[in-house]
């Protein structure tokens, strides 16, 4: 079997991210990027299945201009065993990176396509669920714990109510949460023989794909600011704070 | 003509306040026509919940066994189907709504604005991005069903009527997902308010340092009528379980107020709370950001501040 990990390179999520000031977007030059913390993680348990002797071939995956080859080369020093990188400079929203990655996946056929629950630049928190429903396979989104067993997965998932149990036939899409383990450091041999993996390159163009109903961006702001409060010298003065709003 | 669709969340015969969150947020959009549609059991009284809603014009319900515990998969080309009569299809931004949402958007073709937090017009959304750090108007194209999630923090839940409005039994539009199927679900067993809903909140932190240390929230929150919430330090460290992590990958909040006890103040984690009403923090650090967003700021050991406050409340 094997195991697609779609990864995005995104702003580090350490960086206190800036509007810039005519509105256009945010502050992206000189700004550290990094693999999407929840990419990471599905790429880590993407390894772990392998080396539990559950999956042949770990793929990892990008959609991007050419800097992303970066995170790729990050991915493989990982473990991933070679990377696929789509090529484009304009930025890909959900719907179709869904239809690539569902292209990726008539090529390779793999028994699980492992996504992060949302990437932390645009937090949309669709593309996995796009390629289940297009693909029409199961989703198991949000997964803290997932446990294979010959064809299927049982997946525990983070929801709102607490911790839900899918058991899901593969192939199958599923999306990581923050719990579901903790990333491998990456170490210096490994980037060297990372250098020697394979990375094909595929133009966005190739695939038949484009970003056809996108929806516009018009404007980007800065979030209303909360000014700090006071700090209070006892809970004395808190108590009566609070009192005085009419909140205790 | 256009038309609202809102997709209603349930669990245990009973209507999550997210759908009435759900329908304020359509209330914006300047549209007349909004339908509810209820997927449900036999037998469930969720749709007449629904149809109380002030502002709702008319509930489907569709009824199967499959839909006590529905999966995306099963739920998405139900929506699909309906979604054909309607120019905009809307769910809750919790974890129902954005696991089941975006499989339908896809199926109906389009992008899903998610998590909107204010209305410009029918097709002009707000939304965060970037855990909030910035907030992003986007348009969704003309000429196409709008599918979406509304931000529940951002809006109050629509009252409740003292009429009900029409109920349209239909039938499901598809059939029963053999390869994708629900065990079960867990909760913690929390006692006291649900978290999403409470009017107070009382988190703690890493610094809580064992669930024995917890101990002391729970009991505050008690005092206070107060749900308990937690960092994401203190879920992993497991405190407490994962359902009272507030913050980018937990619950988004708007209580009125709302305590962060030994709670740093990363920006994830004030992305789940930049709507409460007042912030207290208490820290034992000045320098600790979430001083920066607090309006009441208690500086020392928590251990000794958490009791002395529940002694004089
Ligand atoms: C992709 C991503 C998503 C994330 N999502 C979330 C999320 O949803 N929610 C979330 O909370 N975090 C989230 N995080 C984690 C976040 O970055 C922080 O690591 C986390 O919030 C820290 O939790 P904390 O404040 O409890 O711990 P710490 O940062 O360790 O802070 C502990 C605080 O307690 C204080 N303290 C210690 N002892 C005492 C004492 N005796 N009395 C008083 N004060 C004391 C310290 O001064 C310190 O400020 C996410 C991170 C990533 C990368
Ligand atoms: N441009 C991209 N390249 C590779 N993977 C992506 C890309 N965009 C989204 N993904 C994957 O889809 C997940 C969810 O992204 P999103 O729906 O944008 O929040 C991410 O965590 C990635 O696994």
């Amino acid at each position: 079997m094997k195991i697609l990990v779609p990864i995005k390179r995104v702003v580090d999520y350490n960086v206190r991210v800036r509007v810039k000031s005519d509105g256009t977007g945010v502050e992206t030059e000189g700004v550290k990027m990094s693999i999407n913390p929840f990419d990471e993680i599905a790429l880590e348990e993407a390894l772990r299945i392998k080396e539990a002797g559950n999956a042949e071939e770990v793929i990892v995956a990008s959609i991007g201009g050419k800097d992303c080859q970066q995170q790729l080369r990050t991915g493989l020093a990982m473990g991933a065993d070679r990377a696929l990188h789509v090529v484009t400079d304009e930025a890909v929203q959900p719907l179709a990176a869904a239809r690539v990655l569902l292209k990726l996946v008539e090529r390779e056929e793999p028994g699980i396509v492992f996504l992060g629950k949302q990437a932390i630049d645009d937090d949309n928190n669709q593309t996995g669920q796009m390629l289940a429903a297009l693909w029409d396979r199961p989703q198991a989104t949000f997964a803290s714990a997932v446990a294979l067993d010959g064809d299927t997965a049982t997946v525990t998932r983070e929801v709102d109510a607490g911790l839900e149990t899918l058991e899901v036939d593969l192939p199958a899409v599923l999306t990581s949460d923050l719990r579901l383990n903790e990333p491998r450091f990456v170490k210096m041999p490994d980037i060297m023989k990372a250098k020697r993996k394979p990375l094909d390159e595929i133009p966005l163009d190739e695939l038949g794909v484009d970003n056809e109903g996108a929806l516009e961006h018009v404007e980007f702001a800065p979030p209303p600011k909360r000014s700090g409060g006071k700090i209070l010298e006892s809970v004395d003065e808190l108590v009566d704070e609070l009192k005085n709003k009419g909140l205790l | 003509m256009a038309r609202v669709l809102i997709i209603a969340q349930h669990e245990d015969g009973r209507l999550n306040t997210a759908t009435a969150k759900t329908l304020k947020g359509a209330l914006d959009l300047g549209i007349d026509d909004i339908d509810i549609a209820v997927f449900a059991e036999a037998g469930s009284t969720v749709a007449d919940e629904a149809a109380k809603l002030e502002g709702a014009t008319r509930v489907l319900r569709i009824e199967h066994d499959d839909f006590r515990d529905p999966t995306a998969a099963r739920l998405a080309p139900e929506i699909e189907a309906l979604a054909a009569d309607y120019t905009h299809v809307l769910g809750p931004s919790t974890t129902f709504g954005k696991d089941v949402m975006p499989r339908a958007a896809a199926l109906i073709g389009v992008n899903q604005v998610s998590d909107i937090q204010e209305v410009v017009d029918a097709h002009t959304f707000k939304r965060p991005i970037y855990a909030g750090n910035a907030i992003v108007t986007v348009k969704a194209p003309a000429d196409r069903c709008v599918v979406a999630t509304i931000r529940s923090a951002s809006y109050s839940a629509a009252a409740e009527g003292d009429s009900a409005c029409e109920i349209e039994l239909r039938e499901p539009a598809s059939g029963s997902v053999s390869h994708t199927r629900f065990v079960k679900v867990e909760t913690g067993g929390g006692e006291g308010p649900d978290l999403q809903t409470a009017d107070r909140v009382v988190s703690g932190g890493r610094a809580m340092g064992s669930s024995e240390g917890f101990e002391i929230i729970y009991s505050l929150a008690k005092k206070l009528g107060a749900a308990v919430g937690a960092s994401r330090a203190a879920v992993d460290a497991g405190y407490v379980p994962n359902e009272l992590q507030v913050g980018q990958t937990g619950k988004i909040i708007a209580p009125e107020l709302y305590f962060a006890i030994g709670i740093s103040g990363a920006i994830q984690h004030l992305t789940g709370i930049k709507d409460a009403g007042t912030i207290v923090a208490i820290n034992k650090d000045p320098e600790a950001p979430i001083f920066e967003v607090a309006d009441y700021g208690l500086v020392g050991d928590l251990f000794d501040i958490v009791p002395e406050l529940e002694s004089r409340i």
